[in-house]
Protein backbone atom coordinates (compact mmCIF):
# COMPACT_ATOMS: atom_id res chain seq x y z
CA UNK A 1 0.00 0.00 0.00
CA UNK A 2 1.44 3.26 -0.38
CA UNK A 3 1.77 5.68 2.06
CA UNK A 4 -0.76 8.43 0.95
CA UNK A 5 -3.38 5.64 0.72
CA UNK A 6 -1.88 4.07 4.56
CA UNK A 7 -2.38 7.96 5.73
CA UNK A 8 -5.66 8.64 4.25
CA UNK A 9 -7.53 5.18 5.90
CA UNK A 10 -6.20 5.80 9.28
CA UNK A 11 -5.61 9.64 9.63
CA UNK A 12 -9.39 9.51 11.56
CA UNK A 13 -8.19 7.18 13.97
CA UNK A 14 -4.97 9.67 14.16
CA UNK A 15 -7.12 12.27 15.03
CA UNK A 16 -9.56 10.84 17.43
CA UNK A 17 -6.89 9.64 19.51
CA UNK A 18 -4.75 12.95 19.36
CA UNK A 19 -7.50 14.46 20.78
CA UNK A 20 -8.36 11.55 23.90
CA UNK A 21 -4.17 12.60 24.54
CA UNK A 22 -5.49 16.12 24.62
CA UNK A 23 -7.41 15.85 27.31
CA UNK A 24 -5.94 12.80 29.26
CA UNK A 25 -2.77 15.01 29.27
CA UNK A 26 -4.51 17.62 30.92
CA UNK A 27 -5.72 15.89 33.63
CA UNK A 28 -9.74 15.98 32.18
CA UNK A 29 -11.26 12.27 32.16
CA UNK A 30 -13.04 10.79 29.05
CA UNK A 31 -16.63 9.87 28.56
CA UNK A 32 -17.42 6.30 29.08
CA UNK A 33 -17.34 5.19 25.04
CA UNK A 34 -13.86 6.42 24.20
CA UNK A 35 -12.50 5.41 27.71
CA UNK A 36 -13.47 1.56 26.99
CA UNK A 37 -11.79 2.28 22.84
CA UNK A 38 -8.72 3.75 24.23
CA UNK A 39 -6.37 0.82 24.97
CA UNK A 40 -7.69 -0.82 21.29
CA UNK A 41 -7.03 2.54 19.66
CA UNK A 42 -3.38 2.68 21.04
CA UNK A 43 -2.71 -1.04 19.91
CA UNK A 44 -3.84 -0.11 16.35
CA UNK A 45 -1.47 3.19 16.49
CA UNK A 46 1.31 0.70 17.63
CA UNK A 47 0.42 -1.97 14.74
CA UNK A 48 0.18 1.21 12.24
CA UNK A 49 3.94 2.46 13.20
CA UNK A 50 5.72 -0.94 12.76
CA UNK A 51 4.04 -1.50 9.55
CA UNK A 52 4.87 2.17 8.79
CA UNK A 53 8.38 1.29 9.74
CA UNK A 54 8.90 -1.85 7.98
CA UNK A 55 7.08 -0.46 4.79
CA UNK A 56 9.44 2.16 4.36
CA UNK A 57 7.20 5.00 4.67
CA UNK A 58 8.42 8.64 5.32
CA UNK A 59 10.69 9.23 8.15
CA UNK A 60 8.25 12.21 9.02
CA UNK A 61 4.94 10.24 9.16
CA UNK A 62 6.82 7.76 11.20
CA UNK A 63 7.84 10.56 13.44
CA UNK A 64 4.47 11.38 13.84
CA UNK A 65 3.33 8.21 14.82
CA UNK A 66 5.98 7.33 16.95
CA UNK A 67 5.77 10.21 19.44
CA UNK A 68 1.38 9.32 19.43
CA UNK A 69 2.71 5.89 20.61
CA UNK A 70 4.90 8.03 23.25
CA UNK A 71 2.28 9.80 24.40
CA UNK A 72 -0.41 6.87 24.23
CA UNK A 73 2.00 4.39 26.08
CA UNK A 74 2.77 7.90 28.75
CA UNK A 75 -1.31 6.91 29.34
CA UNK A 76 -2.07 3.45 29.51
CA UNK A 77 0.82 2.70 31.82
CA UNK A 78 0.25 5.37 34.60
CA UNK A 79 -0.78 4.53 37.92
CA UNK A 80 -4.23 5.03 38.18
CA UNK A 81 -4.93 3.24 41.67
CA UNK A 82 -6.16 5.76 44.56
CA UNK A 83 -3.53 6.89 46.93
CA UNK A 84 -6.02 6.55 49.97
CA UNK A 85 -6.43 2.72 49.57
CA UNK A 86 -2.52 2.22 48.78
CA UNK A 87 -1.56 3.86 52.05
CA UNK A 88 -4.23 2.07 53.58
CA UNK A 89 -3.52 -1.36 52.79
CA UNK A 90 0.23 0.00 53.15
CA UNK A 91 -0.36 1.06 56.93
CA UNK A 92 -2.57 -2.16 57.99
CA UNK A 93 -0.12 -5.09 56.88
CA UNK A 94 2.19 -4.00 53.91
CA UNK A 95 4.77 -2.10 56.48
CA UNK A 96 5.00 -4.86 58.38
CA UNK A 97 5.63 -7.12 56.23
CA UNK A 98 8.20 -5.09 54.40
CA UNK A 99 9.93 -4.88 58.03
CA UNK A 100 9.95 -8.33 58.98
CA UNK A 101 11.63 -8.94 54.89
CA UNK A 102 14.42 -6.66 55.94
CA UNK A 103 14.54 -7.90 59.29
CA UNK A 104 18.99 -8.15 59.38
CA UNK A 105 18.95 -4.55 57.97
CA UNK A 106 17.08 -3.39 61.38
CA UNK A 107 18.98 -5.93 63.57
CA UNK A 108 22.31 -4.62 62.35
CA UNK A 109 20.85 -0.55 62.41
CA UNK A 110 19.41 -0.96 65.87
CA UNK A 111 22.44 -2.78 67.44
CA UNK A 112 24.33 0.59 66.29
CA UNK A 113 21.61 3.01 67.40
CA UNK A 114 21.07 1.79 70.81
CA UNK A 115 24.05 -0.16 71.49
CA UNK A 116 25.93 3.40 70.80
CA UNK A 117 23.03 5.25 72.96
CA UNK A 118 22.90 2.82 76.11
CA UNK A 119 27.10 2.66 76.42
CA UNK A 120 27.34 6.55 75.67
CA UNK A 121 24.43 6.92 78.35
CA UNK A 122 26.66 4.69 80.72
CA UNK A 123 29.38 6.24 80.09
CA UNK A 124 28.50 10.00 80.98
CA UNK A 125 26.69 8.76 84.35
CA UNK A 126 29.55 6.42 85.46
CA UNK A 127 32.19 10.09 84.26
CA UNK A 128 29.82 13.22 84.51
CA UNK A 129 32.29 15.10 83.05
CA UNK A 130 32.55 12.98 79.36
CA UNK A 131 29.32 15.33 78.61
CA UNK A 132 31.58 18.07 77.70
CA UNK A 133 33.30 16.00 75.07
CA UNK A 134 30.18 14.84 72.98
CA UNK A 135 28.10 18.38 73.05
CA UNK A 136 29.18 21.87 73.71
CA UNK A 137 28.20 23.01 76.96
CA UNK A 138 25.97 25.60 76.43
CA UNK A 139 23.63 23.01 75.11
CA UNK A 140 24.13 20.92 77.93
CA UNK A 141 22.80 23.77 80.12
CA UNK A 142 19.76 24.35 77.51
CA UNK A 143 19.10 20.96 78.16
CA UNK A 144 19.41 20.70 81.82
CA UNK A 145 16.94 23.77 81.53
CA UNK A 146 14.77 21.81 79.45
CA UNK A 147 14.15 19.03 81.76
CA UNK A 148 14.24 21.41 84.95
CA UNK A 149 11.88 19.16 87.44
CA UNK A 150 10.22 22.24 88.35
CA UNK A 151 9.22 23.95 85.20
CA UNK A 152 5.63 23.57 84.25
CA UNK A 153 5.90 22.31 80.15
CA UNK A 154 8.35 20.08 79.22
CA UNK A 155 10.83 19.58 75.64
CA UNK A 156 12.08 22.78 74.10
CA UNK A 157 10.71 26.16 75.01
CA UNK A 158 9.73 25.01 78.08
CA UNK A 159 8.14 28.39 78.50
CA UNK A 160 4.64 27.68 76.79
CA UNK A 161 0.96 27.38 76.57
CA UNK A 162 -0.98 25.17 74.67
CA UNK A 163 -0.68 27.13 71.52
CA UNK A 164 2.72 26.47 71.42
CA UNK A 165 1.69 22.72 71.24
CA UNK A 166 1.10 23.71 67.03
CA UNK A 167 4.76 25.36 66.79
CA UNK A 168 6.19 22.44 68.60
CA UNK A 169 4.58 20.29 66.37
CA UNK A 170 5.16 21.67 63.14
CA UNK A 171 9.39 21.66 64.41
CA UNK A 172 9.34 18.34 65.28
CA UNK A 173 8.20 16.99 62.32
CA UNK A 174 10.88 19.33 59.98
CA UNK A 175 13.70 18.42 62.02
CA UNK A 176 12.89 15.00 63.06
CA UNK A 177 11.85 14.01 59.43
CA UNK A 178 14.28 15.75 57.90
CA UNK A 179 17.14 13.24 60.10
CA UNK A 180 15.79 10.20 59.35
CA UNK A 181 15.83 11.45 55.25
CA UNK A 182 19.38 12.17 55.49
CA UNK A 183 20.15 8.70 57.73
CA UNK A 184 18.60 7.25 54.82
CA UNK A 185 20.02 8.70 51.70
CA UNK A 186 23.63 8.75 52.73
CA UNK A 187 23.79 5.15 52.20
CA UNK A 188 24.10 5.92 49.21
CA UNK A 189 27.86 6.48 50.51
CA UNK A 190 28.19 3.13 50.39
CA UNK A 191 26.48 2.80 53.68
CA UNK A 192 29.38 5.32 54.93
CA UNK A 193 26.65 8.46 56.20
CA UNK A 194 24.49 6.14 57.42
CA UNK A 195 26.58 4.62 60.11
CA UNK A 196 27.96 8.55 60.82
CA UNK A 197 24.05 9.60 61.42
CA UNK A 198 23.30 6.63 63.47
CA UNK A 199 26.39 6.57 65.64
CA UNK A 200 25.74 10.68 65.71
CA UNK A 201 22.55 10.45 67.00
CA UNK A 202 22.76 7.46 69.12
CA UNK A 203 26.12 8.97 71.30
CA UNK A 204 23.99 12.20 71.32
CA UNK A 205 20.90 11.38 72.83
CA UNK A 206 23.09 8.53 75.08
CA UNK A 207 24.95 11.59 76.25
CA UNK A 208 21.91 13.47 77.02
CA UNK A 209 20.04 11.03 78.56
CA UNK A 210 23.42 9.75 80.89
CA UNK A 211 23.97 13.38 81.97
CA UNK A 212 20.37 14.31 82.72
CA UNK A 213 19.85 11.19 84.65
CA UNK A 214 23.15 11.77 86.70
CA UNK A 215 22.20 14.81 88.02
CA UNK A 216 18.64 13.76 89.48
CA UNK A 217 16.42 14.89 86.31
CA UNK A 218 15.76 11.64 85.42
CA UNK A 219 12.20 12.05 86.14
CA UNK A 220 11.06 14.52 84.19
CA UNK A 221 13.71 13.29 80.99
CA UNK A 222 12.71 9.64 81.00
CA UNK A 223 8.85 10.53 81.68
CA UNK A 224 8.98 12.90 78.54
CA UNK A 225 10.93 10.62 76.56
CA UNK A 226 9.18 7.27 76.59
CA UNK A 227 6.20 8.02 75.15
CA UNK A 228 7.05 9.56 71.44
CA UNK A 229 10.29 7.41 71.93
CA UNK A 230 8.48 4.62 70.43
CA UNK A 231 7.80 6.23 67.04
CA UNK A 232 10.76 8.05 66.98
CA UNK A 233 13.30 5.75 67.92
CA UNK A 234 12.13 2.90 65.91
CA UNK A 235 11.67 5.27 62.90
CA UNK A 236 15.50 6.24 62.78
CA UNK A 237 16.50 2.83 62.94
CA UNK A 238 14.32 1.78 60.11
CA UNK A 239 15.52 4.78 58.25
CA UNK A 240 18.98 3.40 59.33
CA UNK A 241 17.96 -0.16 57.98
CA UNK A 242 16.82 1.31 54.59
CA UNK A 243 20.14 3.19 54.21
CA UNK A 244 22.32 0.00 54.96
CA UNK A 245 20.54 -1.91 52.60
CA UNK A 246 21.22 1.08 49.95
CA UNK A 247 25.16 0.71 51.04
CA UNK A 248 25.18 -3.35 51.07
CA UNK A 249 23.48 -2.77 47.55
CA UNK A 250 26.87 -1.72 46.61
CA UNK A 251 29.52 -3.18 48.29
CA UNK A 252 28.40 -6.44 48.20
CA UNK A 253 25.84 -6.66 44.64
CA UNK A 254 26.19 -10.26 44.44
CA UNK A 255 25.41 -11.60 40.83
CA UNK A 256 23.96 -8.70 39.91
CA UNK A 257 25.60 -5.49 39.04
CA UNK A 258 26.03 -2.81 40.92
CA UNK A 259 23.22 -0.59 39.11
CA UNK A 260 20.57 -3.14 39.27
CA UNK A 261 21.43 -4.02 42.95
CA UNK A 262 20.78 -1.14 43.87
CA UNK A 263 17.61 -0.21 42.27
CA UNK A 264 16.30 -3.59 43.97
CA UNK A 265 17.46 -2.47 46.90
CA UNK A 266 16.08 1.06 46.54
CA UNK A 267 12.56 -0.33 45.91
CA UNK A 268 12.56 -2.50 49.07
CA UNK A 269 14.38 0.15 51.00
CA UNK A 270 12.03 2.68 50.47
CA UNK A 271 8.82 1.59 51.72
CA UNK A 272 10.92 1.28 55.19
CA UNK A 273 11.20 5.43 54.72
CA UNK A 274 7.73 5.93 54.00
CA UNK A 275 6.83 3.96 56.98
CA UNK A 276 9.45 5.40 58.95
CA UNK A 277 7.50 8.83 57.77
CA UNK A 278 4.03 7.93 59.35
CA UNK A 279 5.87 6.55 62.46
CA UNK A 280 7.52 10.56 62.74
CA UNK A 281 3.99 11.98 62.23
CA UNK A 282 2.76 9.95 64.76
CA UNK A 283 5.88 10.70 67.24
CA UNK A 284 5.67 14.41 66.27
CA UNK A 285 2.05 14.79 67.08
CA UNK A 286 2.85 12.68 70.87
CA UNK A 287 5.88 14.79 71.30
CA UNK A 288 3.91 18.17 71.28
CA UNK A 289 1.09 17.45 72.44
CA UNK A 290 1.03 14.55 75.26
CA UNK A 291 4.88 13.92 75.92
CA UNK A 292 5.01 18.19 77.13
CA UNK A 293 2.30 17.83 79.62
CA UNK A 294 3.18 17.77 83.33
CA UNK A 295 1.12 15.35 85.11
CA UNK A 296 0.66 15.35 89.07
CA UNK A 297 3.19 11.65 89.14
CA UNK A 298 4.80 10.28 86.00
CA UNK A 299 3.76 6.95 86.65
CA UNK A 300 1.13 7.13 83.87
CA UNK A 301 3.53 8.82 81.75
CA UNK A 302 5.41 5.21 81.94
CA UNK A 303 2.19 2.93 81.43
CA UNK A 304 1.39 4.94 78.39
CA UNK A 305 4.63 5.25 77.40
CA UNK A 306 5.33 1.43 77.90
CA UNK A 307 1.87 0.43 75.99
CA UNK A 308 3.29 2.14 73.08
CA UNK A 309 6.30 0.74 72.75
CA UNK A 310 4.43 -2.96 73.10
CA UNK A 311 1.63 -1.64 70.35
CA UNK A 312 4.67 -0.71 67.92
CA UNK A 313 6.51 -4.17 68.73
CA UNK A 314 2.94 -6.09 68.71
CA UNK A 315 2.41 -4.52 65.14
CA UNK A 316 5.68 -5.72 63.61
CA UNK A 317 5.50 -8.55 65.10
CA UNK A 318 1.66 -9.05 63.63
CA UNK A 319 0.39 -7.05 61.25
CA UNK A 320 -0.15 -8.02 58.27
CA UNK A 321 0.41 -12.19 58.82
CA UNK A 322 -2.92 -12.84 56.99
CA UNK A 323 -2.23 -11.75 52.88
CA UNK A 324 -5.37 -11.26 51.92
CA UNK A 325 -6.43 -8.78 54.89
CA UNK A 326 -3.90 -6.19 53.56
CA UNK A 327 -5.08 -6.26 50.04
CA UNK B 1 10.99 -8.73 6.79
CA UNK B 2 12.04 -6.39 9.71
CA UNK B 3 13.66 -3.36 7.52
CA UNK B 4 18.05 -3.37 8.23
CA UNK B 5 17.21 0.78 9.66
CA UNK B 6 15.37 0.49 12.06
CA UNK B 7 17.40 -2.00 14.16
CA UNK B 8 21.03 -0.67 13.30
CA UNK B 9 22.49 0.93 16.46
CA UNK B 10 21.27 4.68 16.80
CA UNK B 11 24.03 6.90 16.31
CA UNK B 12 22.74 9.89 18.73
CA UNK B 13 21.90 9.37 22.40
CA UNK B 14 18.32 8.40 22.18
CA UNK B 15 17.20 4.96 24.01
CA UNK B 16 15.38 2.60 22.63
CA UNK B 17 12.74 1.25 24.42
CA UNK B 18 10.42 -2.11 23.24
CA UNK B 19 7.12 -1.99 24.87
CA UNK B 20 4.90 -4.79 25.23
CA UNK B 21 2.89 -3.91 21.92
CA UNK B 22 6.13 -4.48 19.99
CA UNK B 23 7.25 -1.08 19.24
CA UNK B 24 10.34 0.22 20.07
CA UNK B 25 9.82 3.88 21.71
CA UNK B 26 12.82 6.13 21.68
CA UNK B 27 13.63 8.62 24.88
CA UNK B 28 15.99 11.25 24.56
CA UNK B 29 17.41 12.10 27.66
CA UNK B 30 18.16 15.50 28.93
CA UNK B 31 21.14 16.40 30.03
CA UNK B 32 22.85 18.38 32.47
CA UNK B 33 22.48 22.00 31.29
CA UNK B 34 18.42 21.97 31.25
CA UNK B 35 18.37 19.60 34.21
CA UNK B 36 19.92 22.49 36.01
CA UNK B 37 17.72 24.97 34.38
CA UNK B 38 14.56 23.74 35.42
CA UNK B 39 15.88 23.09 38.66
CA UNK B 40 16.53 26.33 38.76
CA UNK B 41 13.31 27.34 37.78
CA UNK B 42 11.84 24.78 40.61
CA UNK B 43 14.26 26.74 43.26
CA UNK B 44 13.06 30.26 42.79
CA UNK B 45 9.56 29.19 42.76
CA UNK B 46 9.51 27.35 46.16
CA UNK B 47 11.67 30.49 47.22
CA UNK B 48 8.82 32.68 46.39
CA UNK B 49 6.63 30.51 48.08
CA UNK B 50 7.84 30.16 51.25
CA UNK B 51 8.37 34.21 50.87
CA UNK B 52 4.91 34.47 50.61
CA UNK B 53 4.01 31.81 53.40
CA UNK B 54 6.32 33.34 55.82
CA UNK B 55 4.89 37.01 55.71
CA UNK B 56 1.33 35.87 55.44
CA UNK B 57 1.59 33.44 58.45
CA UNK B 58 4.12 35.61 60.53
CA UNK B 59 0.93 37.38 61.38
CA UNK B 60 -0.84 34.51 62.51
CA UNK B 61 1.83 33.95 65.66
CA UNK B 62 3.32 30.39 67.24
CA UNK B 63 0.12 28.87 65.32
CA UNK B 64 1.09 30.18 61.96
CA UNK B 65 4.66 29.40 63.12
CA UNK B 66 3.84 25.54 63.49
CA UNK B 67 2.00 25.64 60.26
CA UNK B 68 4.85 27.43 58.52
CA UNK B 69 7.31 24.64 59.75
CA UNK B 70 4.97 22.19 58.39
CA UNK B 71 4.47 23.86 55.13
CA UNK B 72 8.30 24.24 55.12
CA UNK B 73 8.88 20.38 55.68
CA UNK B 74 6.03 20.25 52.40
CA UNK B 75 7.61 22.42 50.45
CA UNK B 76 11.15 21.26 51.03
CA UNK B 77 10.51 17.52 50.61
CA UNK B 78 7.37 17.18 48.88
CA UNK B 79 7.33 19.76 46.11
CA UNK B 80 9.32 17.97 43.49
CA UNK B 81 7.52 14.13 44.09
CA UNK B 82 3.82 15.85 44.24
CA UNK B 83 4.62 17.34 41.15
CA UNK B 84 6.27 14.37 39.16
CA UNK B 85 3.60 11.90 40.46
CA UNK B 86 0.26 14.43 40.15
CA UNK B 87 1.27 16.25 36.95
CA UNK B 88 2.64 13.58 34.64
CA UNK B 89 6.16 13.37 35.85
CA UNK B 90 6.57 17.21 35.51
CA UNK B 91 7.68 19.99 37.45
CA UNK B 92 6.77 23.39 36.95
CA UNK B 93 10.60 23.83 35.82
CA UNK B 94 10.38 20.96 34.10
CA UNK B 95 7.63 21.66 32.41
CA UNK B 96 9.33 24.67 31.59
CA UNK B 97 12.18 23.37 29.61
CA UNK B 98 10.20 20.57 27.83
CA UNK B 99 11.42 17.94 30.09
CA UNK B 100 9.99 14.86 32.10
CA UNK B 101 10.08 12.08 34.25
CA UNK B 102 9.90 8.43 33.60
CA UNK B 103 10.76 5.19 34.44
CA UNK B 104 13.90 3.54 32.56
CA UNK B 105 11.71 1.36 30.71
CA UNK B 106 9.90 4.77 29.32
CA UNK B 107 6.41 4.45 31.76
CA UNK B 108 5.39 7.00 33.95
CA UNK B 109 6.89 8.05 37.27
CA UNK B 110 5.18 6.17 40.05
CA UNK B 111 5.40 7.35 43.90
CA UNK B 112 7.85 4.96 45.28
CA UNK B 113 10.22 5.84 42.49
CA UNK B 114 9.77 9.44 42.74
CA UNK B 115 10.19 9.28 46.52
CA UNK B 116 13.24 7.81 46.06
CA UNK B 117 14.93 10.25 43.06
CA UNK B 118 14.02 13.11 45.80
CA UNK B 119 14.83 11.74 48.90
CA UNK B 120 18.80 10.57 47.40
CA UNK B 121 18.74 14.43 45.76
CA UNK B 122 20.67 15.07 49.79
CA UNK B 123 23.46 13.22 48.25
CA UNK B 124 23.32 14.42 44.78
CA UNK B 125 23.87 17.72 46.46
CA UNK B 126 27.08 16.96 48.60
CA UNK B 127 29.75 18.14 49.27
CA UNK B 128 28.39 21.24 48.09
CA UNK B 129 25.87 22.63 44.95
CA UNK B 130 25.12 19.01 43.10
CA UNK B 131 28.83 18.12 42.88
CA UNK B 132 28.03 14.19 43.04
CA UNK B 133 25.22 14.66 41.06
CA UNK B 134 26.71 16.77 37.97
CA UNK B 135 29.29 14.35 37.77
CA UNK B 136 27.53 11.45 37.65
CA UNK B 137 25.19 13.22 35.19
CA UNK B 138 28.42 14.11 33.09
CA UNK B 139 29.16 10.52 33.67
CA UNK B 140 26.41 8.68 32.52
CA UNK B 141 24.96 7.78 28.93
CA UNK B 142 21.56 9.06 29.75
CA UNK B 143 22.70 11.74 31.74
CA UNK B 144 21.33 10.21 35.27
CA UNK B 145 22.28 11.54 38.76
CA UNK B 146 23.27 9.25 41.63
CA UNK B 147 18.85 9.48 42.34
CA UNK B 148 17.96 8.48 39.15
CA UNK B 149 20.41 5.24 39.12
CA UNK B 150 19.10 3.88 42.23
CA UNK B 151 15.41 5.14 41.18
CA UNK B 152 15.70 3.54 38.09
CA UNK B 153 14.00 6.94 36.73
CA UNK B 154 15.30 9.38 33.66
CA UNK B 155 14.57 12.58 32.97
CA UNK B 156 13.52 13.00 29.23
CA UNK B 157 12.84 15.91 26.32
CA UNK B 158 8.92 16.18 25.76
CA UNK B 159 8.75 15.89 21.82
CA UNK B 160 6.68 18.55 20.70
CA UNK B 161 4.72 17.69 17.79
CA UNK B 162 6.39 18.69 14.41
CA UNK B 163 4.88 20.34 11.36
CA UNK B 164 4.46 18.03 7.97
CA UNK B 165 5.99 19.17 5.84
CA UNK B 166 4.51 19.67 2.11
CA UNK B 167 6.39 18.03 -0.55
CA UNK B 168 7.99 20.20 -3.30
CA UNK B 169 5.33 20.42 -6.43
CA UNK B 170 6.64 17.70 -9.21
CA UNK B 171 5.18 15.20 -11.67
CA UNK B 172 5.40 11.77 -9.90
CA UNK B 173 8.30 9.59 -11.42
CA UNK B 174 8.71 5.38 -11.65
CA UNK B 175 12.19 5.32 -10.48
CA UNK B 176 14.64 4.19 -13.41
CA UNK B 177 16.17 1.45 -10.93
CA UNK B 178 15.03 -0.89 -8.45
CA UNK B 179 15.31 0.76 -4.96
CA UNK B 180 15.79 -1.25 -1.53
CA UNK B 181 13.97 0.15 0.99
CA UNK B 182 16.96 2.17 2.99
CA UNK B 183 17.32 3.74 -0.47
CA UNK B 184 13.56 4.76 -1.15
CA UNK B 185 13.51 6.37 2.56
CA UNK B 186 16.49 8.14 1.77
CA UNK B 187 14.88 10.02 -1.53
CA UNK B 188 11.38 10.59 0.82
CA UNK B 189 13.04 12.37 3.37
CA UNK B 190 15.07 14.27 0.89
CA UNK B 191 12.03 15.25 -0.69
CA UNK B 192 10.65 15.90 3.20
CA UNK B 193 13.77 17.91 4.39
CA UNK B 194 13.72 20.27 1.03
CA UNK B 195 12.46 23.14 2.62
CA UNK B 196 15.25 23.12 5.62
CA UNK B 197 17.96 22.70 2.69
CA UNK B 198 19.51 25.92 0.88
CA UNK B 199 18.78 25.62 -2.92
CA UNK B 200 22.39 25.53 -3.67
CA UNK B 201 22.89 22.33 -0.83
CA UNK B 202 19.77 20.56 -2.75
CA UNK B 203 21.60 20.71 -6.03
CA UNK B 204 24.76 19.74 -4.41
CA UNK B 205 23.06 16.39 -3.10
CA UNK B 206 20.80 15.60 -5.97
CA UNK B 207 24.03 15.79 -8.14
CA UNK B 208 25.51 12.80 -6.61
CA UNK B 209 22.89 10.52 -7.71
CA UNK B 210 22.25 11.68 -11.42
CA UNK B 211 24.25 9.27 -12.81
CA UNK B 212 22.47 6.12 -11.04
CA UNK B 213 19.38 7.70 -11.59
CA UNK B 214 20.01 8.12 -15.91
CA UNK B 215 19.32 11.92 -15.35
CA UNK B 216 21.77 15.31 -16.07
CA UNK B 217 22.95 16.67 -12.40
CA UNK B 218 20.65 19.63 -13.30
CA UNK B 219 17.75 17.69 -13.52
CA UNK B 220 18.35 15.18 -10.40
CA UNK B 221 16.70 17.32 -7.89
CA UNK B 222 13.46 17.54 -9.82
CA UNK B 223 13.67 13.36 -10.60
CA UNK B 224 14.46 12.79 -6.90
CA UNK B 225 11.25 15.01 -6.20
CA UNK B 226 9.43 13.01 -8.50
CA UNK B 227 10.16 9.40 -7.26
CA UNK B 228 9.66 10.52 -3.63
CA UNK B 229 6.18 11.34 -4.73
CA UNK B 230 5.65 8.26 -6.69
CA UNK B 231 6.46 6.18 -3.64
CA UNK B 232 4.28 7.94 -1.42
CA UNK B 233 1.93 7.79 -3.70
CA UNK B 234 0.55 11.37 -3.21
CA UNK B 235 -0.90 12.88 -6.48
Amino acid sequence: MKQAEFERQHQQLWLALTTQLDLLERGRPLDEPSLDAFPSAYRQLCQHLALAESRGYSGQLIDQLHQLALRGHQQLYRHHSTLLGRLLGFITGGFARSVREQWRYLLAASLLFYGSLLGMAALVYAFPDLVYSILPPDQVAQMEQMYDPDASRLGRFAERGAGDDWLMFGYYVMNNIGIAFQTFASGLLFGLGTLFFLLFNGLTIGAVAGHLSGIGYHLPFWSFVIGHGAFELTAITLAGAAGLRLGVALLAPGRMTRGDALRQSARQAIRLVAGAIVLLLIAAFVEAYWSSMTLSSPTIKFIVGALLWLFVAAYFSFAGRSRHAAD
Amino acid sequence: MLPTLARSPLLDNRLRVETPEGVDLLLRPAGLVPRALAFAVDLAIRGAILLALFISLGLLGKFGMGLGALLLFLVQWWYMVLFEVLNQGRTPGKHWLGLRVVHDDGTPVGWASSLTRNLLRFVDLLPFGYFLGALSCLGHPAFKRLGDIAAGTLVVYQEKPAERPALAPAEPVAPPVGLSLDEQRALISFAERQASLSPDRRRELAAILAEPLATTPEDAERTIQGIARALMGAT
